[in-house]
Formats: structure tokens, C-alpha cells, sequence
């Protein structure tokens, strides 16, 4: 059985920061307010408050912890590597188990907990309806609004497909026998809302032929439970994840969400010795790319005489786990694209999970700082590697009123493979 | 003590939001760099002149302590509120007010963050040069009242040599300005020159007056391994003697080379027993030049290996030997005492020495590293605050380098200020009557030692 640590297992973690101040430079919920318990050093003393009983769990306390988006930027810029969004991941949690989860944090269990829920809103009229999402009449084909007060206007939201992508594809696509067999994980990013980079993916691998299995009963990875403190939900997502997976023979579990790929990879790796094995297959799906020769493969593709500018968004999840220079070759190997780099494109887009729907406002200014740096690259198009980065990466552009456009990597591989 | 009817004044003069009060807002203004905490009894976070202008008038008359803070990433608790009171945060007030590229000069207020301002001074060709380590996050108003230093400091100096006026709160609270945005200025006392590196204790800054430079067109790095501390010391030595003035010159020990390869996997020989790191910088043709030059008068002095970067992608793969020091000194002990003590430039091999025998005397690590250039090295002592004994050796080990630094006529601090870290070694440095001629200004200009109390000196004047 999957089992979270306690804020108590991190004593030694909270020793290790020295309160040298270098997270102030690096954390995007810090740079809206610029006060110290938004930091993480300010978030890591009010854990340890916590821990040693001088300060309960006081309106203060539970607003400067929800300020954080988990991003895990701080502990990239952190001289001694100290794991903050672990720290407050964790104090979030004993929050919910003491004062139980906020009404949202409920709707977010209720709703992920439970795939079969999660079906039967996304088939109702295409949209996620009337527990989270309120569907309003639209602008343009892709504005939907969330209701208030948990979700406020303006947002700019995916259409939820109407058949979810894994009803759409075979639990076992056969490939090449002398080829790898992948697990896709497909996550609930693809699944409901951007099938068209399910279906890249598969149409990627099946070039390369390889064997991918997509059990139909895999259950969200857990990361928006992480981040509303939901410890039964993603103990029982990651139990529930362990027995779909173990049903299957396979090499690699492949993710094409940053998000997925940390939860599956590295927060569950941490929930019991059962895991382990499986959380050491877990692969990003443009690191398997590239080490199975896809890029040489493109290189050999005659380029486009016009091509796209595209640059490329890092998604926290990918880029704390120092996986930043594969996505970078595919996108350049790509005949039609024109690679350029945008400033700053390794830090956060502002969605971090539970974070941008109680404090939209902060995420606005995070996102728009990240659509001006689109502007300024002079690409058309934004690509990365997590759903969760496109939604918000496309919200930031509209609220900029830009006309670049985000999307996953894997539609542009999709668009250059052959037939 | 700050009861109801003072919060109430405080919040008249700052609006609600700025006088944070709640227990957790306290935690989170309790500490600094030093990581010695101390819990203030309100912060207040002020927007305007004015506004800290009231809070002294106020201060002064009920006799509450200020503790001025930025970014609180000090390394000597020169911020920390070691006798509660009310903790002052400059850091909201932020704007870079003016960039005068006629004048090249800028102002600014006390909250823009270091990088910040140099970034946006060389977005129209201007150059500040003083870069603090901690530059990505301390703020200039910090850097002004700690002078702050870094590696550019070899070639252009530190803060205070490009700070030509301010603006600033007195402890009594009237506002006055010293200085100004001309080169040349020689009325009265120069109070600028004194207010920097006064460690917040005579007056609080408001706004800053920064002398800059036009940014020199390109910079080159190189990296040189020597086979012992002797063969980098002379090279620092050969190249000032052949009127090179570097813009950086860095230098890591034996026992810092040896944590760096542990702890990563950069390309550094054994037979590599010291490191410069040397920038050049200034117009494009001229340095490949320089950093030749630098290469031959360098070469008789034990050097193992020489690399010139040719482009910025692998300058900055040279200085990443450098910045991976701090998080691989982890790996000799979890603690740190961070001792930024400066000798004459030529007593560095000598201070090296001396340092290795204090760290074999109380058998503990000790770690050099830091700016060869100006004589400024960091010495770190590795402790595990765990192990009983261990902060007794570190005691000792810092008076020893104190002394030690002394001797060859250096300083116990190139950078960091004496704050309360450093305070109870004063009297090592400054005698008896020059202490008494600091503290007489420091009563003079604040009767009721409100600002800033404790700081510097142990004995604080209201003892």
C-alpha cells in the first residue's frame, strides 16, 4: 500500500536550508508579493514552526502555504538542493488532515479519485460541466469558463474531448518484436482534453516500431492531489496506477506530461519499496526519442523551405529532473521548424496545480511575464512537453492578447512523420 | 514593548497591509543569512520617505529598536532584530527612478534588487560593476549599508566607490541627502563615504545615487591549474607587477579543488592544487591580447594546465568549477562558518598556509577559496554542529585566522560587515581610542541608540 511521508520526515531536509535568501531569486509566487512567507526559506521556517508547535495552523500560516506552485524552481537555484515543494507538499497534507480538505481540495479528490466520475463528465455535453467547469458561451472555440468562486473569469480552457483517448485507441498496438514494448502513461491532460498528442504519440513510436500498451484502467497520476494536500486520494490513485501497470510486460514506461512523468517516476518512488521498480522505468517521451534515433532519423528528412519559428517552454516537472536538451533536439531535427530560444523559458508558466485557481491573479502576472518572453523570441508557435504547461501557456497568450499558439511537441512530430 | 495604541499609530502611517504583526509573518522576519534568528515584535514594510521618517520620530520618542532590513541575505546578522522591536523592510520600495545616460548616472531606491539594476543599466550600454554573490537577490540599499563587494572588485572596487549620493532617514528621524549626482563634490563632511558600510546603524537609505560606467564590449575567460597554492599566488603577483589588471581573479585551494571533484564531475587533474579563474574585459580586439599575455608571464609558475574560453557557453562552463564550491563543501560537513577575511594581496600563499596550520592545530576542515585578486578569501571552517566540540574548535580555529590576518596586516572582513558575527573580535582590529571615535558619531547622531542597537560594537551604547 502506497504511504506518503509526514511533514515529521523532512526534519531533515528543513535543517539543511542555511536561510541564505537564494530562493528569493528563483520563485515565481515570491515575485508577485515579495514578502517572506511567500518564499520558499520563509515557507520552510513556518514548517519547522509548525513541526516544533510555535505556530498552528493559523489563517497566516495556511495562506503563506498555499502560495507556492510546487514548481520546484527554489530548489534548482538552491545551493543545498533543499526540496522545498516536497516541505510544503507535505505540510499541506497534515493541513487537510487536520482541518480537512477546502471545498475545492474535495472536488479535486472527488473528481480524480474516480475515473468513472471523470468519464461520465467529460462525455456530458464535452465538458467537465457542472462540478468544476461551467461552460459559457463561447468567443472562440476554445473559451470556457471556470465558475466562480474556486475558478475565476476570464480563463481561457481546452475543450473537453467528447471521447476520452483511450476509448478511441486499443489496449495493445503491436509493433517491430525486435523493438522495445512502451507503457503509455497517458495522463488526464491527454486523455481528456488534447487526444490529437495521444494519438502523435503513438503514430511516433509506431515509426519507430515499438510495441505500446495503454491499459484502459491507469488512473490520474495524483499531481493535483499532491497540491491540494489530498494524501487518500493519491495514496489510492498511485495503489490503483501499480496494479494496472503491473498487469502488463513491458521496457519503459513512457510519459508525454511533465507532471505524470514526476509523479509516476519520482513522488512515487518515495511511497513504498513496491514502487520502486516501476517508478525506475518511467521515461519522458522525448528522452526515449532520442536515445532510439529519432532525431538522426528527422535530420535525414528534407527540410521545409518555409518553416515555423517555434520556440520551446520548459516545464518545471521536466526541467528540475534535468531533462531540458532532449525535447530541444527533436524540436530542431524537426524539417519544418525553425528552433529558437525565448528568455528565461526554464522557468514556471504560474499553473502549479491547486495554485492557479486560488490565487489567478498571481498566475496572471506569472503567466504574462512568460508570453511577453514568447513575444520577444518571435516564434509562432510555443511547444512543450506537459498539457497542464499548454492550457496555461495558451491562457497567458490570450490574456496578452498574442497569436502565438502552444502546443505539444508531439503535434509537430506528428505533422513531419511520413504517413 | 509595542503595545495596541503604537500598532494602531504604525498602521495610520503605513496603511494595514505593511505592519505584518501575526506570529508567522514574525518567523518569517526572525532571521538572516547568519542563521541565527531572532523574533521582532512587527515588521513593517514602508513605502515612501515619509513614511520611515514618521516610524523614527515615533521609534525615538517610545524608545522602540529598528532593525533595517532588504533582502535579510546577510552573512553577519547585520539585519537581525537581536533586541525585537520593529524590523524596517526597504524592499517594497523598488523603483529605479532615473538612468541618466547623459550624466551616466542613476538613481535608485533601496529595494531594486542588485541584478535587476544591472541589467537594466546594460540594456543602454552602461555598466555597474560591484556583484555581490548574492546579487540575484540582495538588494542595493543591503549592498550600499554593507558595502558589499565580489570578483569584478579587483579591477573596479566596491560598492562604495560607485555610491555618490543618498538619501537617507537619520535615527532621529529628519531626512537628509548627502552627495549628489556630480563627479566631484567637496562641501562639508563626506557623509556618503561614511553612511556606506555603516551597517544600517547611522541612518536609514532611501534612495541612491550610482556612478556608472560605459560596459565594456566583451569579456574573456580563462582558467588556469597550478600544481601548488605558490605557483597561483606569484601569478596573481606577475600579472599586477606587469600592469594587468584583471577584471576577475578567482582562486580555490587544493581542499576545494578536491570537494569540487567529489561532489561533481568536472574535469579537474590531480595534479591540480590551486585555480585561478581569470576575466578579462574591454574591447574585443584587445583581449585575446590580454589573455595571451596573461598565458606567458603565467607559464614558469607550476601551471598544469591552461583553458581559454572561446565562447560565452563555455565561459560559463569555467566558472561553473567555481559556483558548484558552495553546495560541494556539503559533502567535507553539514556546517559553515563563512569567514571572508582580506590580506594584502601578496600575503595571500602565506595567509593559505597559515589557515592549513589552524586547520590542523584543531583538527577540522578548513576551506579557501575566493577573490585572489584583491587579497579577499573566504575562508570556510566545515563543522557538524552535531558533534559535540565541534563549535568549540570553530571558535578557536576563527580567532587563530583572525589573528593570523592581522599579522600580515589584513582585515577580518573584506565584505560581509561585522553585524553581531563578528562584533565580540573588534577589538582585535580597532583599538580602544578608534572604537570610542566610531561610537561617538554613532551617539551623536543617534542619542537613544534606536537604530540598528548592537550592531558592530558588543558593548552598545545605552549599556
Amino acid at each position: 500500500m502506497a504511504k506518503l511521508k509526514k511533514l515529521e520526515d523532512y526534519r531533515d531536509e528543513i535543517e539543511r536550508c542555511v536561510k541564505c535568501g537564494a530562493c528569493r531569486a528563483h520563485c515565481p509566487a515570491f515575485d508577485a508579493e515579495r514578502r517572506e512567507g511567500r518564499v520558499a526559506r520563509g515557507k520552510i521556517a513556518l514548517a519547522n514552526s509548525i513541526l516544533e508547535g510555535e505556530v498552528g495552523l493559523e489563517p497566516k500560516v495556511l495562506e503563506d502555504l498555499s502560495q507556492c506552485l510546487l514548481c520546484g524552481s527554489c530548489c534548482a537555484g538552491c545551493p543545498n538542493k533543499v526540496h522545498t515543494e516536497d516541505i510544503v507538499a507535505a505540510a499541506r497534507r497534515q493541513i487537510a488532515e487536520e482541518r480537512g480538505l477546502s471545498t475545492f481540495g474535495k472536488g479535486v479528490a472527488t473528481v480524480l479519485g474516480r475515473p468513472k466520475l471523470m468519464n461520465l463528465l467529460a462525455k456530458s455535453g464535452g465538458s467537465l460541466s457542472s462540478i468544476l467547469f461551467k461552460k459559457l458561451p463561447k468567443n472562440s472555440g476554445l473559451n470556457l469558463r471556470f465558475p466562480a468562486p474556486y475558478l475565476e473569469k476570464g480563463r481561457t480552457l481546452p475543450p473537453i474531448t467528447a471521447k476520452p483517448f483511450r476509448e478511441r485507441v486499443p489496449e495493445v498496438i503491436p509493433g517491430d518484436s525486435q523493438q522495445p514494448t512502451v507503457l503509455f502513461f497517458t495522463g488526464c491532460g491527454i486523455n481528456y482534453m488534447y487526444p490529437a498528442v495521444g494519438e502523435a504519440f503513438l503514430n511516433a513510436l509506431n515509426f519507430l516500431g515499438v510495441t505500446v500498451i495503454v491499459p484502459k484502467d491507469q488512473a490520474c497520476c495524483g499531481l493535483p492531489a499532491v497540491s491540494a494536500g489530498a494524501t487518500k486520494t493519491i495514496e489510492s490513485l498511485a495503489d490503483q496506477n501499480l496494479a494496472a501497470i503491473n498487469r502488463h510486460n513491458f521496457d519503459y514506461i513512457v510519459t508525454a506530461c511533465a507532471s505524470c512523468n514526476s509523479g509516476l517516476g519520482n513522488i512515487y518512488a518515495e511511497m513504498g519499496d513496491e514502487f520502486k521498480e516501476m517508478s525506475a522505468k518511467v521515461m519522458d517521451i522525448f528522452v526515449f526519442l532520442a536515445r532510439h534515433g529519432l532525431p538522426e532519423k528527422l535530420e535525414a528528412l528534407p527540410k521545409s523551405e518555409q518553416r515555423i519559428k517555434v520556440t520551446y517552454h520548459d516545464p518545471c516537472h521536466l526541467r528540475n529532473q534535468g531533462i531540458t536538451k532532449e525535447p530541444r533536439q527533436i524540436l530542431k531535427a524537426l524539417p519544418q521548424v525553425e528552433f529558437v530560444e525565448m528568455p528565461d523559458a526554464g522557468t514556471c508558466c504560474g499553473l502549479g496545480g491547486t495554485y492557479s485557481v486560488y490565487h489567478y491573479e498571481h498566475t496572471k502576472r506569472i503567466a504574462a511575464r512568460k508570453a511577453g518572453n514568447i513575444e520577444s523570441s518571435g516564434a509562432e508557435l510555443v511547444a512543450t512537453d506537459c498539457p497542464g504547461c499548454i492550457m496555461q501557456l495558451q491562457d497567458g497568450i490570450n490574456h496578452a492578447e498574442g497569436t502565438q499558439r502552444a502546443l505539444h511537441i508531439l503535434e509537430l512530430l506528428a505533422e513531419a512523420l511520413p504517413e | 514593548m509595542i503595545d495596541k495604541k503604537i500598532i494602531e499609530e504604525l498602521v495610520q502611517i503605513l496603511g494595514k497591509d505593511n505592519v505584518l504583526t501575526s506570529k508567522a509573518e514574525r518567523i518569517c522576519y526572525s532571521y538572516d543569512a547568519t542563521q541565527q534568528s531572532f523574533l521582532p515584535e512587527v515588521i513593517l514594510q514602508p513605502g515612501s520617505t515619509e513614511e520611515i521618517a514618521l516610524v523614527m520620530k515615533l521609534a525615538n520618542r517610545e524608545l522602540i529598536p529598528v532593525f533595517p532590513r532588504g533582502a535579510g541575505s546577510g552573512f553577519t546578522g547585520g539585519s537581525l532584530p537581536t533586541k525585537g522591536g520593529i524590523v524596517l523592510c526597504t524592499e517594497q520600495m523598488d523603483q529605479i527612478l532615473e538612468i541618466d545616460e547623459e550624466n551616466l548616472v542613476a538613481t535608485v531606491e533601496p529595494g531594486v534588487v542588485t541584478e535587476r539594476f544591472q541589467k537594466a543599466v546594460e540594456k543602454v550600454g552602461l555598466f555597474y560593476p560591484p556583484d555581490p554573490a548574492s546579487l540575484k537577490f540582495s538588494t542595493l540599499g543591503g549592498n550600499v549599508a554593507e558595502c558589499a563587494g565580489g570578483p569584478r572588485c579587483v579591477k573596479y572596487g566596491v560598492t562604495k566607490d560607485f555610491i555618490i549620493g543618498l538619501e537617507v532617514v537619520t535615527p532621529t528621524g529628519d531626512i537628509i541627502t548627502t552627495g549628489g549626482p556630480t563627479m566631484k563634490g567637496v562641501v562639508g563632511y563626506d557623509l556618503t563615504k561614511l553612511l556606506c558600510g555603516s551597517e544600517g546603524t547611522l541612518g536609514i537609505i532611501t534612495r541612491i545615487v550610482i556612478k556608472l560606467l560605459p560596459l565594456p564590449e566583451a569579456k574573456k575567460t580563462m582558467l588556469v591549474l597550478f600544481d601548488s597554492i605558490d605557483g597561483a599566488a606569484q601569478a596573481v603577483s606577475a600579472i599586477t607587477r606587469n600592469k594587468i589588471i584583471p577584471t576577475t581573479l578567482e582562486f580555490m585551494d587544493g581542499r576545494t579543488i578536491e570537494c569540487v571533484r567529489q561532489a561533481t564531475d568536472l574535469d579537474l587533474p590531480e595534479a591540480a592544487q590551486a585555480v585561478l579563474i581569470i576575466e578579462v574585459d574591454g574591447d574585443r580586439e584587445f583581449l585575446d591580447k590580454q589573455v595571451n599575455r596573461i598565458a606567458e608571464i603565467i607559464k614558469p609558475l607550476g601551471v598544469v594546465e591552461t583553458r581559454i574560453a572561446t565562447t560565452p557557453e563555455e565561459s560559463e562552463a569555467l566558472w561553473q568549477i567555481r559556483r558548484s564550491v558552495s553546495a560541494s563543501l556539503r559533502k567535507v560537513n553539514p556546517d559553515k562558518f563563512n569567514e571572508d577575511i582580506c590580506v594584502p594581496r601578496s600575503k595571500v600563499p602565506e595567509m593559505i598556509r597559515k589557515v592549513d596550520a589552524i586547520a590542523d592545530k584543531y583538527q577540522i576542515p578548513i576551506v579557501n577559496f575566493g577573490h585572489a585578486g584583491d587579497g579577499n578569501i573566504h575562508v570556510n571552517i566545515m563543522v557538524n554542529k552535531k558533534v559535540s566540540g565541534d563549535i568549540m574548535k570553530a571558535e578557536g580555529a576563527i580567532k587563530d585566522v583572525f589573528k593570523a590576518t592581522l599579522e600580515l596586516g589584513g582585515t577580518m572582513s573584506g565584505e560581509h560587515g561585522v553585524g553581531i558575527a563578528k562584533a565580540p573580535y573588534i577589538p582585535l582590529e580597532i583599538t580602544p581610542i578608534a572604537a570610542e571615535y566610531m561610537k561617538a558619531i554613532k551617539k551623536a547622531l543617534d542619542p537613544n541608540n534606536i537604530l540598528n542597537p548592537g550592531k558592530i560594537f558588543l558593548d552598545s551604547l545605552e549599556d
